[in-house]
């Protein structure tokens, strides 16, 4: 209990030491651009091969669960939609992230401290905490929130794509319900939701990857209960901000 | 000139260096001994600020470093250059571009002027055509030198290098730890060498501390650490079957 408050507390100190005011502006773009291109073209071929199979199985399982003649056939176009924009595009997707960017950023930092990359930086009176993970966290901000409108447009379609071809529903009535009743907050919601995942998957992973002790194993351990961290987080996150958002 | 005085660090429990003071001279080869786990890479993270000191004062030419604030270290910072033990190289970037790094952050040149000084660098620790390779690229001693070119870079009056030859052949390491006096005498850099190679002490060492048991055990040069009577001293140095021969004849 004590350990972990221990680590909270670092946690917020190591945000503090990020967000001073950068030393050298033209540096610190250079490296949120190329963090952008790392951490958004990296992910979109698996989001876009996810989202799109999920869409289509949601799909398949919502018109097939629904066998009352009361039930509308646009029904499944919406459920997919609502299912997918509310919540398997904002958290699934994250969640995903987290996992993938996740360890990815953890390793690549807690690589940089057993090397001495990161005394290097501070050797050059940069100060490294800001310098390295400044970058990833403005362009997680940045350029998930694309990826999530991606994905959601293509579990949209995965499911279009399963409405034409079974006999089920027609593509019309799917349409249909695709667009029925459909308000922009929900959009916007799901946004809002992205940005705080966006920054949980970038500041934890560097968090336990600023911290390594030791030798390559403790990488090792550090991605993996970064992606575990950042996970619970999502999830805790994904709840209070449920309650508050749909109120 | 670097003066240490009564410098003392602890890791929880563990004292890893007590009360050592010492004075690193300009233009001279300092070098920092003893057995691995003695504490010779945290003294000189100490010294560069690295780890904060529990006790204790460091004056660069007559600054105190330990009573400075965050802005007023970045600038002694600016005239100190750092090997590290594993080099250290940005591995994401080009050794061109690493290189570039010190001086993009401290200095004001243009483009052109940077290029040259980088290229002057390379040349200076005979390095051609790897601008655009990636460290991971480069043999351990040509990771080493690029270590030392950018250590360099900025033409700092502070020069460290932890353990510059560890890793490295014979002839390589005797190349670098050439390279290193060479450019302490050159440009008259106060240059402190942490090593536990033997080899190394004899070509260079102009001033030595041992360090044991996280005290300086013993201070002197690379003749009177032949003719050492100390035990502790004299197990590190002639430990090797070659150095006992050596002595017994
Ligand atoms: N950040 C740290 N936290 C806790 N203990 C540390 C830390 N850094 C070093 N130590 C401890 O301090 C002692 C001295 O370590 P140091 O790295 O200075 O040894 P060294 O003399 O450089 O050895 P080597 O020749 O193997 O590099 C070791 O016992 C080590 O466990
Ligand atoms: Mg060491």
């Amino acid at each position: 209990m004590l350990i972990a408050l221990h680590h909270i507390g670092q946690y917020f100190l190591l945000l503090n030491r990020i967000f001073k005011k950068p030393e050298n502006f033209k540096l610190y773009w250079r490296q949120t651009l190329s963090e952008m291109v790392s951490l958004g073209l990296g992910s979109l071929g698996l989001i876009a091969i996810i989202s799109f199979f999920m869409g289509a199985v949601v799909t398949l399982q919502t018109a097939s669960n629904i066998d009352s003649p009361l039930i509308p056939d646009y029904a499944i176009g919406f459920a997919t939609r609502q299912s997918f924009i509310l919540e398997l595009a904002p958290t699934m997707m994250c969640l995903i992230l987290a996992g993938k960017i996740g360890s990815n950023i953890a390793s690549e930092i807690g690589t940089m401290r057993i090397t001495e990359q990161i005394d290097a930086f501070e050797i050059m009176g940069v100060n490294s905490a800001s310098y390295l993970i400044l970058p990833k966290i403005i362009a997680a901000l940045l350029i998930v929130p694309i990826i999530i409108i991606y994905s959601m447009f293509l579990g949209v379609l995965g499911g279009a794509v399963v409405a034409s071809y079974s006999d089920f529903s027609s593509m019309d009535k799917y349409l249909l319900g695709i667009r029925w009743n459909f308000t922009m907050f929900s959009i916007v919601y799901a946004l809002i939701k992205t940005l705080f995942f966006a920054f949980i998957i970038t500041s934890i992973p560097s968090f336990f990857g600023y911290y390594v002790r030791g030798g390559s194993q403790e990488i090792g351990k550090a991605a993996t209960k970064s992606v575990v961290y950042s996970s619970i987080v999502i999830l805790i996150v994904n709840y209070i901000l449920t309650e508050l958002l749909l109120m | 000139m670097i003066e240490i005085k009564n410098i003392t660090k602890s890791f929880g429990q563990t004292k890893v260096l007590d009360d050592i003071s010492n004075c690193f001279k300009q233009g001279e080869m300092n070098l920092i001994i003893g057995a691995s786990g003695s504490g010779k890479s945290v003294l000189i993270k100490c010294i560069v600020g690295l780890h904060e000191v529990d006790f204790g004062n460091i004056e660069f030419n007559g600054r105190d470093f330990t009573k400075m604030s965050f802005m007023q270290r970045k600038e002694i910072r600016s005239e100190i250059g750092m090997l590290f033990q594993a080099s250290a190289l940005f591995n994401s970037l080009t050794v061109e571009e690493n290189i570039l790094f010190p001086l993009q952050m401290y200095t004001k040149m243009s483009n052109e002027e940077m290029l040259d000084r980088v290229n002057f660098c390379l040349k200076r620790v005979n390095l051609i055509n790897v601008n655009q390779k990636y460290p991971a690229e480069l043999s351990g001693g040509m990771q080493k030198r690029v270590g030392i070119a950018r250590a360099i870079a900025l033409n700092p009056k502070y020069l460290f290098c932890d353990e510059p030859n560890s890793g490295l052949d014979p002839r390589t390491g005797i190349v670098i730890d050439n390279l290193i006096m060479e450019l302490t005498k050159e440009f008259q850099m106060t240059t402190i060498v942490v090593t536990h190679d033997m080899n190394s002490v004899m070509e260079t060492g102009e001033n030595i501390i041992f360090l044991h048991q996280g005290k300086k055990w013993w201070e002197g040069n690379n003749i009177e650490i032949l003719k050492t009577d100390n035990k502790e001293l004299c197990d590190f140095v002639y430990a090797s079957k070659i150095m006992q021969k050596f002595k017994n004849q």
